[in-house]
């Protein structure tokens, strides 16, 4: 078997749990993936290790503090050795494994749901069609997070390489996001209001649900172009954002292509529109044909009894 | 060159802005055999691309300078190029070889990396992702290619002390302040994207695209089929805002999802 490189996403300090996702879509290649981890502080590789791979390697530098594309692909593509290259397709790891690819002169397939030997697909046109290709060679991949299971956490061992890169551009200020919820590209449960929600104040009704469920609120296009309190980093679809979660609520959502293209490929999806003809419903795994006022609030203290 | 007053020149920026012609997003996709049949959609300029050249006409219009757009691929480009060119764009550039086919990443950021070299640009802006793919990799890859920095998916751009974009961050927006060449890949953000006027749309009817040729490695990575997304299977469809505690119930204990 070969050696494959999967290079850890780190959230908040911690490696995110998509990563152990990653090594099994590697295994599944018929590769023994090196667990690669990024990091200013090696203590973040401590007990870090899953079942199947060879190894941890810490990856120790200074420019691995903000994240800067071309200083973060240089320190990796110094400090791993060849093989094909795992990351998750969020935004950023997406940006690293195509420049580490275009370092390393190889191609880069991006968020892949499905591998058969050298065969990789992927969703293409939003999700309207998918597309297989055949590799040969090493690629970069990212890999959708909720495809494959996670591979078990097990003991590895663990080595720290200190390797740094020449940091190109400088993060002078950092705005922080105006709420505390999760930002829904990074949201397991994601639950979003369109137009039939009457009022951009009705938005409170969809917070209330995120909080008890630790999810993050997202809106449709319709929504965010008609009031200026829904900004548009929180707009889920072709134009906004492309979002895979566990659970997809959709209020007041009528389905339009344009909103289904960034959220059709989430694991379970729910929608509550009172039109019972709205498109949304042949996505839905849940539907309720319901005003969002008749239902929200039972949905709310039915989840509030469950979670509690 | 002379400088007698002893001040540094500035140099005004040669942009490139990268564009790429994609079916309409809304646009049905049909797939026939295993290859999607694009023979009926609408083609248009990939929506992120839009922002793109704003950006760049914005950064020209701060800076001065020149903005080229630059596309790969066979001659039915040529049209939006000419929409670039409507929009405001001064020079419109179409890169093609009859030799390529289904080019793969490699591939073609190596070739747009030549291209932009040969054209001399310093700044170059593109979509955060094209509509079709959805990869997002050209921006990095080309950046990567030239050895310059990159910054993806910006939601604003400052032109007034050198360029400094916002870019998401795991903390909420970073303020990136970037000197020497570079490659942005842009969002959908705060720039409203402009529509070509009268004069314009005559300008463009009347401009050139400039063909070149440059060389691309070989594709490693190929096209096997296309096929239509999985079917869901139907939904379970509920009548009334009380159902909403059994679809609660449902969520736990047949998803498992909460």
């Amino acid at each position: 078997m070969g050696q494959s490189i999967v290079i850890a996403e780190i959230n908040n300090g911690k490696i995110s749990p998509v990563t152990g996702e990653l090594v099994t879509a590697a295994i599944s290649m018929g590769t023994t993936p090196l667990v690669v981890i990024p990091c200013t502080d090696s203590s973040i590789a401590d007990g870090a290790g899953y079942a199947g791979c060879s190894k941890v390697m810490a990856v120790k530098g200074d420019c691995f503090s903000n994240y800067d594309a071309s200083s973060w692909a240089q320190a990796i593509d110094a400090a791993v050795p060849a093989g094909v290259i795992f990351g998750a397709a969020t935004p950023q790891s997406k940006d690293l494994v195509a420049r580490i690819a275009a370092r390393r002169n190889m191609s880069a397939v991006q968020d892949v749901v499905g591998i058969d030997g050298k065969n990789l697909t992927s969703p293409i046109y939003s999700g309207k069609a998918m597309q297989t290709v055949a590799i040969s060679g090493d690629v970069a991949i990212s890999v959708r997070a909720n495809v494959f299971s996670s591979a078990e956490s097990a003991s590895t061992e663990v080595s720290v390489v200190d390797q740094s890169g020449d940091i190109a551009t400088a993060v002078t200020d950092v705005i922080a996001r105006a709420s505390a919820r999760l930002d829904v590209s990074e949201a397991n449960i994601i639950i979003s209001g369109g137009r039939g929600m009457g009022s951009p104040d009705n938005f409170t009704h969809l917070e209330k649900i995120a909080d008890i469920l630790g999810a993050a609120v997202g809106a449709s296009r319709a929504a965010v172009d008609t009031w200026d309190d829904i900004p548009h980093s929180m707009q889920v679809g072709q134009t906004g954002k492309t979002v895979n979660p566990n659970l997809y609520i959709a209020v007041g959502i009528s389905g339009a292509i344009q909103h289904l293209a960034g959220m059709r490929s989430s694991k379970y999806i729910v929608a509550i529109n009172k039109d019972a003809d709205a498109p949304i419903f042949a996505h839905a795994d849940y539907g309720i044909v319901s005003t969002w006022e008749e239902a929200l609030p039972v949905l709310e203290s039915a989840l509030s009894s469950m979670m509690s | 060159m002379d400088n007698p007053n002893g001040l540094e020149l500035e140099i005004m920026p040669n942009i490139v802005v990268l564009v790429k012609r994609v079916p309409d997003t809304n646009a049905r996709i049909i797939v026939s055999g295993d290859r999607v049949d694009l023979s009926a959609v609408k083609w248009v300029i990939s929506p992120y691309d839009e922002f793109a050249i704003e950006t760049a006409l914005q950064h020209k219009e701060a800076a001065g300078g020149i903005v080229t757009a630059l596309t790969l691929g066979p001659s039915d480009a040529d049209k939006i190029l000419k929409d670039a060119k409507a929009i405001g764009v001064d020079e419109i550039v179409r890169l093609w070889d009859d030799s390529w086919s289904d080019l793969d990443s490699n591939a073609i950021q190596t070739a747009l990396a030549n291209a932009i070299s040969e054209i001399g640009a310093e700044v170059v802006y593109c979509g955060k992702t094209a509509a079709d793919t959805g990869a997002g990799s050209t921006g990095p890859g080309v950046a990567e290619k030239l050895g310059w920095a990159s910054v993806s998916n910006i939601t604003d751009a400052n032109f007034s002390s050198g360029l400094t974009v916002h870019a998401p961050s795991e903390k909420g927006t970073a303020v990136v302040s970037v000197s020497g060449n570079v490659v942005v890949s842009c969002d959908k953000g705060s720039v409203k994207v402009r529509k070509p006027n009268v004069k314009g749309i005559m300008m463009a009817k009347k401009a050139q695209v400039i063909l070149m040729s440059v060389s691309a490695p070989q594709s490693t990575v190929q096209l096997v089929s296309q096929s239509p997304p999985p079917a869901k299977p139907e939904g379970k469809k509920f009548s009334g805002g009380d159902s909403a505690g059994e679809v609660a119930k449902l969520l736990r204990d047949e998803a498992n999802v909460i």
